[in-house]
């Protein structure tokens, strides 16, 4: 299943926020958006996933989704959106309690979701007694017990200390190598693009334009190893040269807000 | 004391404490109150052992204020003929009443001006220009509309209850994080499920932050009511009581209102402990 970003423009009141943004992710691809602050890139999530309607243009899907995909897509929030009155399991079976599935279906969905984020023996703790890290790994467990099509992450990783951060983003190269599930990775921090994208859009500064769509040419495995290091840092740099000017005057905009 | 042959910018010469280790000096106390239970039971029993002295030294007059042993025998002798019973159910009957009518109607009404922009529009203009009102000051109205019996008391206390609560209410639902109804709509989680699931424990807090007060609210109303227009129940007692000078009754009346209230804030601290242990 493909997802298509069609000539998306998007005003609040008389704030131009995105001027026709079009791209396409395919099956199995992880598209990161990147661009100087207050550009966009959480709006145009939002409207990619159906949470808002743009001004002009659309959203659109193409393809059936995998059969057995709940919610095709399926959102990770930068503030984890955890129901603090609900357990570890509670939140993750949340979604699943208005599906078709039955009690013993939802039990298997919940347990093989703790499984894979390593949440098993924190299935009874609530949110508060958790570290960030661990919340986060509660809002992607949610997410992988709807088997989306593709995950719209929207800076999932940067409420999280640096080293906790790290580990995340080993989990997420985990759940996306096997190439069954794509994503739109919403993010400032050009290191976690360039590891984790096949393509990454680059958004102008408000109102948000294509830039340029850069892609990554290696594969995620290849990204691993020592000598991959080099070339990853070579594109970020690229990438940092492309926003540079825009981000100073972004943070001289909102500083004068 | 620094000299004067160096300037505000250069550093005076060290002294002999400069070359000794020393302690840090601890500058982080006060400002973090702790509850301690047991100092306010030691100062309630001092207040009333030095009302007691006050009152059996004859320092004060028993017919202004009696002595708190004479107020536990007026309870006593109005428990054992019966008399407390019958004022303290009609009191019940009547808050239980119109707390629960006003609660229910207060909740719908909170949930339909928190969800809907129509009910919004109407609803808080309403209740901001009928909020303020005294509802004692429409008990003779309530009278005229309904009669001379339980129902104008069980609606002035009803209608009281009512604003609060929907106030509490409405607040608690705009309280409830909004990235809370944006995850639970990007799982296509359908609306009544997003109220029942989402929306009502998040507003849990403010809405019994909200029955604490109605609470007060209905003890208040049932007194001043009874006051007006009722042979039985607190309010109507303590009226009573004044009128022919028995301050011994009046004050066992006021301590059992207390009493009432301290039962049902304790009830209400246990509805929270009970709904609200994931805070």
């Amino acid at each position: 299943m493909d997802l298509i970003a069609d000539h998306i423009c998007h005003r609040f009141g008389t704030l131009d926020v995105l001027d026709k943004v079009s791209f396409t992710v395919a099956s199995g691809e992880v598209v990161a958006i990147v661009g100087p602050s207050g550009c966009g890139k959480s709006t145009l999530l939002s409207i990619l996933g159906g949470l808002l309607r743009p001004s002009e243009g659309r959203a659109e899907l193409r393809g059936a989704p995998p059969a057995d995909s709940l919610n095709p897509l399926t959102f990770v929030f930068q503030d984890f959106a955890l129901l603090p009155w609900c357990t570890v399991e509670a939140n993750v079976e949340f979604p699943l309690a208005h599906t078709a599935l039955d009690a013993a279906a939802r039990r298997a969905v919940v347990d093989d979701a703790l499984r894979r984020t390593g949440l098993s023996d924190f299935r009874g703790a609530y949110p508060k007694q958790l570290s960030g890290g661990m919340r986060q790994r509660v809002g992607i467990a949610r997410a992988l017990a709807v088997r989306p099509a593709i995950l719209l992450m929207d800076e999932p990783l940067s409420a999280l200390d640096s080293q906790t951060r790290e580990l995340l983003m080993e989990d997420f190269i985990g759940l996306l190598a096997d190439g069954t599930m794509g994503a739109v990775y919403v993010t400032h921090n050009l290191e976690e693009a360039v590891r984790l994208a096949d393509r990454i859009v680059v958004l102008s500064r408000r109102p948000g334009r294509v830039r340029e769509i850069v892609e990554i040419p290696m594969t995620r495995a290849e990204r691993g190893a020592i000598d991959a290091r080099g070339k990853l840092l070579a594109l970020q740099n690229d990438l940092w040269s492309l926003i540079r000017e825009e981000a100073i005057d972004a943070e001289r905009e909102v500083q004068h807000a | 004391m620094p000299s004067a042959r160096f300037s505000m910018l250069e550093r005076a010469p060290q002294d002999d404490r400069a070359t000794e280790a020393r302690p840090v000096a601890f500058r982080g106390a006060g400002f973090v109150p702790k509850a301690g239970r047991a100092s306010g039971w030691i100062a309630l029993a001092l207040v009333i052992a030095l009302w007691q002295l006050a009152g059996s030294a004859g320092w004060v007059n028993p017919l202004f204020l009696p002595a708190p042993s004479a107020i536990a025998v007026a309870i006593y002798k109005l428990a054992m003929s019966g008399a407390l019973w019958q004022h303290v159910s009609a009191s019940v009957v009547r808050i239980g009443s119109g707390w629960l009518l006003g609660t229910v109607a207060g909740v719908i009404i909170g949930f339909a001006i928190g969800l809907s922009t129509l009910a919004r529009g109407v609803g808080i203009t309403f209740i901001s220009a009928l909020f303020p009102i005294p509802k004692i000051a429409l008990l003779p109205l309530l009278i005229l509309w309904l009669g001379i019996g339980e129902e104008p008391k069980i609606a002035t206390i009803a209608l009281g209850v009512f604003f609060s609560t929907a106030i509490s209410v409405y607040s608690g639902v705009d309280a409830v994080p909004r990235n809370l109804i944006r995850m639970a709509q990007s799982f296509n989680v359908p609306f009544h499920a997003i109220v029942r699931r989402v929306i009502w424990p998040g507003a849990l807090p403010s809405i019994l932050a909200g029955f604490r007060i109605t609470a007060s609210v209905a003890l208040l109303l049932v007194v001043s009511a009874e006051m007006i227009g009722a042979q039985y129940g607190i309010g109507a007692f303590v009226l009573q009581a004044g009128n022919l000078m028995q301050t011994d009754q009046l004050l066992a009346g006021v301590v059992i209102m207390s009493l009432f209230g301290l039962a049902v804030g304790r009830l209400i601290n246990m509805l929270e402990a009970k709904l609200l242990h994931w805070r």
